[in-house]
């Protein structure tokens, strides 16, 4: 339903005029509302001298610079993203094995491999780190951190996975056997990598929702971007500087995120258009035999 | 296993206070979320772009950012909410996004004929929403819809680290106190969580299944 309003029809001329009379009107009220709340933060003072710390370190703290507030900041992204970047790939080829194990000519081992998804897709992130942190014997914080991002997103991609290689024409498998290949091949070859390719959206949004979920680390006490904002806070000793130190943490993470989800977007155009084109090749060789 | 059963008053405190938790902000989320997807197919400009806007800032921020916005950076801005509020709001915020693009692609998957059939019979736009394409679109958006709620189960448990004693603060406080029973703890902590979630989870794929032959 994307292609124009269907809900509704083109507007006429009077509906026009209605359309851009309410228009205004909701405008209006948005401003009206945003007005009250910004004169109700602004006489809480908002809006004064706390934004300063983004460019200068207050003057009454002898030796902290602002250069310390933003590489502290910094530094805290970086470990964010840090154990983002460990957790994706570990995270992939324990999914790529889980699913295989789940369509594994034994049934001990598939029903393992299930029951292991299920429980591990159903549990909370955070207190699988927190199991990581007492459990593993001498876990760093970021180990704890990679741990749960690990468990839970293999289980939530080879879930994914799975769904890709049920929605597989049944034609390929069925073609692959009547070439003579045996199943373990087949899986290799040519389910696994199309499952892949046909899911790659739903994976790249499931990494959004990975570099999200690496800020949990605050709670197992990482040095991620939020621990780090609030030792800066503790250091200059004013709460004040929580919000605009938040709000460049807040910019940083809605900025990449939806750059992953424009990329998630273009794949799945981008595929799409490849496949048709490929059919339609295809389909030029038929016609010249 | 026997710290665990010594403070089963506590672990029933706690689930009840994460059941709590995560039926107040879904109730709370589904309305928003309803309502943030209606504005982002009305024909008005301005609320199109607030809901827009709304859904894709939150869906693309860390849950911990939200919380640690409504309980450590409001009071600077002269907002106090008690935690449990705090934790409501936060988690309802965060939610209502995901709900509004389950249901946004479940107004999607309904035919477009029946849009325009309820169009050539006079109806309004709020009419059009209400009486045809809603209904259907939450038939197809239940089972995104029970996995944003199951997530939503999950997601309580941050509130155990912004000073809400839900089964993930009881964790740690338990672990503590008994540092020699920490697996039999954590296992029967998750437990819980899986009591709530596996059933959602079956429920969702049933639905699911059941949509594909209604199809």
């Amino acid at each position: 339903m994307s292609s124009g309003p269907v809900l509704y029809d083109v507007p006429g001329p009077d509906e026009k005029r209605r359309e851009r009379r309410v228009s205004w009107v909701v405008g209006a009220l948005l401003v009206v509302v945003l007005v009250v709340l910004g004169w109700r933060l602004a006489s809480n003072g908002v809006f004064d001298d706390r934004w300063r710390i983004l460019v200068e370190a207050p003057p009454n703290f002898a030796g902290y610079q602002v250069q310390d507030i933003w590489s502290a900041v910094f530094r805290g992204l970086l470990n964010t993203l840090l154990a983002a970047v460990i957790s994706l790939p570990l995270a992939m080829i324990l999914a790529i094995l889980l699913v295989s194990l789940r369509s594994a000519p034994w049934r001990g081992l598939r029903w393992l491999a299930s029951a292991v998804i299920e429980i591990f897709r159903a549990l909370p992130v955070v207190l699988v780190m927190l199991f990581g942190i007492l459990v593993l014997p001498g876990a760093s914080p970021l180990v704890a951190v990679v741990f749960g991002l690990v468990v839970y997103n293999a289980a939530v991609f080879a879930e994914i996975l799975r769904a890709g290689i049920s929605a597989l024409p049944a034609g390929q498998t069925e073609a692959a056997y009547s070439l003579g290949m045996r199943s373990g091949l087949i899986y290799r070859t040519i389910q696994l990598p199309q499952s892949v390719r046909m899911m790659l959206p739903s994976l790249i949004a499931q990494g959004v929702v990975l570099i999200k979920d690496s800020s949990l680390g605050y709670i197992v006490g990482y040095a991620e971007l939020l621990r780090q904002i609030s030792r800066v806070a503790d250091a200059l000793t004013n709460a004040d500087y929580l919000l605009p130190l938040l709000a460049v943490g807040a910019a940083v993470f809605v900025t990449l995120n939806v750059l992953l989800s424009r990329l998630a977007v273009w794949v799945q155009r981008h595929g799409r258009l490849q496949r048709r084109g490929a059919r339609v090749a295809r389909t030029a060789t038929l016609v010249e035999e | 296993m026997g710290s665990l059963l010594a403070s089963r008053a506590a672990v029933w405190d706690a689930f009840t206070t994460t059941l709590f938790l995560a039926v107040t902000a879904g109730v709370l989320a589904l309305l928003v979320g309803t309502l943030l997807a209606a504005m982002r197919v009305s024909p008005y400009a301005p609320l199109r772009t607030v809901a827009t806007v709304y859904t894709e800032f939150l869906r693309n921020t860390p849950l911990t950012i939200v919380f640690f916005f409504f309980v450590f950076v409001t009071p600077s801005m002269g907002f106090t909410f008690a935690y449990k509020v705090a934790a409501v709001i936060a988690l309802t915020c965060y939610t209502s996004a995901f709900v509004a693009e389950a249901v946004r692609s479940g107004i999607n998957s309904v035919a477009v004929g029946q849009a325009e059939a309820a169009r050539s019979l006079g109806m309004s736009f709020g009419q059009n929403l209400a009486i045809v394409v809603l209904p259907q679109a939450f038939r197809t958006a239940i089972p995104p819809l029970i996995s944003v709620l199951i997530a939503l189960v999950k997601n309580t448990s941050v509130a155990g680290a912004f000073s809400v004693l839900e089964l993930f603060a009881l964790s740690k406080r338990l672990t503590n106190a008994h540092s020699s029973d920490v697996i039999a703890i954590l296992v029967g902590i998750a437990l819980c969580y899986l009591v709530i979630c596996i059933p959602l989870g079956r429920l969702a794929a049933a639905l699911e299944r059941k949509a594909a032959f209604a199809r």
